[in-house]
């Protein structure tokens, strides 16, 4: 594991959530809540020691790749990106403005450091697949990290990933699967239940671990364990809340899909993340 | 003309001497090798294919992501399957990241006959003309498939190339050059341009031979590249010989027909008539049963042109 504590970790942690609430905010539109959900696991892996890469060498070919499938949690890649130095934090407010590269979902084309342009739902596992295979294809020991939402796991295109990875052993690929309880129109136990979703995983052939996803010690652990994985892939179930931690704040609506913080709501949630102990 | 191979068995032949040459070209299969004709490739790089099942959405990712990683990333399903099952995954995660992804779809039209309109492409190029960055591609026989395979090989960017099923004239009889985006005039004429691609380039041909002999003398443009589009070729017919026929093995909404109908009319403006399916699926059958009663004959290109005459 890295040099660096778990107290720094949170303070990265807290320095991203401030970005993604700022950034749509000052946008007026975009999803906060689904980029919150995920604020850990991008934090584990950008700050943790577990991703190998070189911001200022976006293109290195050994760098280990970060898939956001979730492509509509743009505003959480984008804090990551600026906070590993990719490109200025100073951008961040261009979010979702005429002319900026951070358009509401992720443009490869455009941001350097970001490894595919996702927005439809369910691609990203397929395209990291692609990404493994040339590794191992090049003996290159670059690994594949892959994001995906709950909901977005009722896309079937995933579950042919699934079965595709395990086919060719990719032990270099990892999916995480943000288990926050909602999706778009509701909780997933009402639009489609696939919960438990470990016994789906493991029956295609997968390592499946399932964790509290804002414990960053349980999920730099599981990250390490997934690295020690020999011959399978392997997915990480990671539970979640929806906005954390500002779920008293949105309490009224949970979910909070797709919509920003207003002016006021915003300014009650950063104060609450400075309470925040870290 | 004599008969050549089909133009999937010369794409499948072309990809594995590709493959010998350049040793990043990978290969993805939806488990149809041995339709397509990939499986000469899969026979002697085995290390570089890749079938992952029944499963053309998750091919086109997997094929972008190999793309994303430095790899000549080509895949090959039926046209249908692959145009109308993955579409969202060909504009997501290759049209708009602009990846070296090459999709090849074979079984196109309506000549492959007797498994019917389940498996009949008849929409993929409308389809693949719709995605920004792509290059799309109709060689008409053997030798022009086996030109068009290395001319698209050398683009960076994402191309669909066009094959059909059944064993077609040899058009090319003596070699042939393709370059993207520039139509091959395969015969000159005064009084009307027929443009064609694909299976009816050899119709155009015959059709030309049948007009000859009633003393209309056509010009035949093999227009394989039907983006980029040559607007100077069709320029040309237009001032030429001010009458165009378009003849396609495809749907008349949004195929050859329609973007040779918007340059004609952007550069200068002539009386045209189409050839291809009318709004309609076809149905199981011979495959010359099937051209005749659709109207995708030499017959059906002379009626045409002598409306215009
Ligand atoms: C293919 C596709 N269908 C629908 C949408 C619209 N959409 C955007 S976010 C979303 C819900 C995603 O839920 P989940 O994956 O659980 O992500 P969360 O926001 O909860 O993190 C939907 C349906 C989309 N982006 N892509
Ligand atoms: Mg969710």
């Amino acid at each position: 594991m890295a040099d660096i504590s778990i107290a720094d970790l949170k303070t990265k942690a807290k320095i991203i959530r401030k970005e993604i609430i700022t950034s749509t905010t000052a946008a007026g539109s975009g999803h906060p809540t689904s980029s919150l959900s995920a604020v850990e696991i991008a934090t584990a892996l950008f700050f943790g020691g577990m991703m190998r890469y070189d911001a200022k060498k976006p293109d290195w070919p050994d760098r280990d790749r970060f898939i956001l499938s979730k492509g509509h949690a743009a505003p959480l890649l984008y804090a990551v990106l600026a906070e590993a130095g990719y490109f200025s934090a100073d951008q961040l407010p261009t979010l979702r403005k005429l002319g900026s590269p951070l358009e509401g979902h992720p443009n490869m084309r455009r941001l350097p450091g970001v490894e595919a342009s996702t927005g439809s739902l369910g691609q990203g596992l397929s395209i990291g697949i692609g990404h493994a295979l040339a590794a191992k294809m090049d003996k290159k020991d670059y690994r594949v990290y892959v994001l995906l939402g709950d909901g977005e796991t009722d896309e079937g295109q995933v579950w042919e990933a699934a079965m595709s990875a395990k086919k060719y052993q990719l032990d270099n690929l990892v999916a995480i699967v943000d288990q926050n309880g909602y999706q778009q129109t509701g909780p997933t136990a009402e639009v489609l239940d696939l919960r438990p979703q470990g016994p789906r995983w493991e029956a295609f052939g997968w390592f499946a671990q399932e964790i509290n996803g804002h414990d960053l010690e349980a999920v730099l652990n599981a990250f390490e364990k997934a690295a020690q994985t020999k011959g399978r892939p392997s997915v990480i179930l990671a539970n979640t809340v929806k906005g954390y931690p500002l779920q008293d704040l949105l309490k009224a609506d949970p979910n909070h899909h797709g919509k920003p913080l207003k002016a006021d709501e915003a300014e009650k949630a950063l104060a609450l993340l400075d309470q925040m102990v870290t | 003309m004599a008969t050549g191979k089909s133009t999937r068995e010369a794409f499948g032949l072309a990809l594995a001497e590709l493959g010998a040459e350049l040793n990043d070209i990978v290969v993805v299969d939806g488990d149809v090798h041995n339709s397509t004709r990939t499986e000469h490739f899969a026979k002697r790089f085995p290390d570089r294919f890749f079938n992952v099942g029944i499963a053309e959405s998750n091919m086109v990712g997997v094929a972008a992501g190999l793309a994303s990683s430095g790899k000549r990333a080509w895949l090959a399903s039926f046209a249908c399957f692959v145009m109308c099952n993955a579409y969202d995954q060909l504009r997501m995660s290759v049209a708009f990241p602009c990846l070296d992804v090459k999709v090849v779809g074979t079984h196109a039209g309506i000549s492959i006959g007797e498994d019917g309109p389940s498996q009949m492409g008849i929409e993929d190029v409308s389809l693949a003309c719709s995605l920004p960055n792509f290059t799309v591609v109709v060689p008409a026989d053997e030798p022009s498939m086996t030109c068009a395979v290395r001319a698209i090989a050398k683009l960076k960017t994402p191309a669909y190339l066009r094959a059909g099923r059944p064993n077609v004239p040899i058009v090319y009889e003596n070699g042939c050059d393709i370059q993207i985006g520039k139509a091959n005039q395969l015969r000159d004429g005064k009084d009307v341009t027929i443009i064609a691609n694909g299976l009816m380039v050899s119709a155009a041909l015959a059709a030309a031979d049948q007009l000859a002999s009633e003393g209309i003398q056509a010009r035949v443009l093999d227009m394989h590249t039907v983006k980029p589009i040559d607007e100077a070729a069709i320029a040309s017919a237009a001032a030429d010989t001010g009458k165009i026929v378009v003849a396609e093995e495809h749907l008349l909404h949004g195929g050859l027909g329609s973007a040779v109908a918007m340059a004609v009319v952007k550069q200068k403006p002539v009386p045209m008539r189409f050839v291809g399916l009318n709004d309609c699926f076809a149905e199981s059958g011979p495959p010359e049963g099937l051209l005749q009663k659709y109207g995708l004959t030499a017959a059906d290109i002379v009626r045409a042109a002598k409306e215009l005459i």
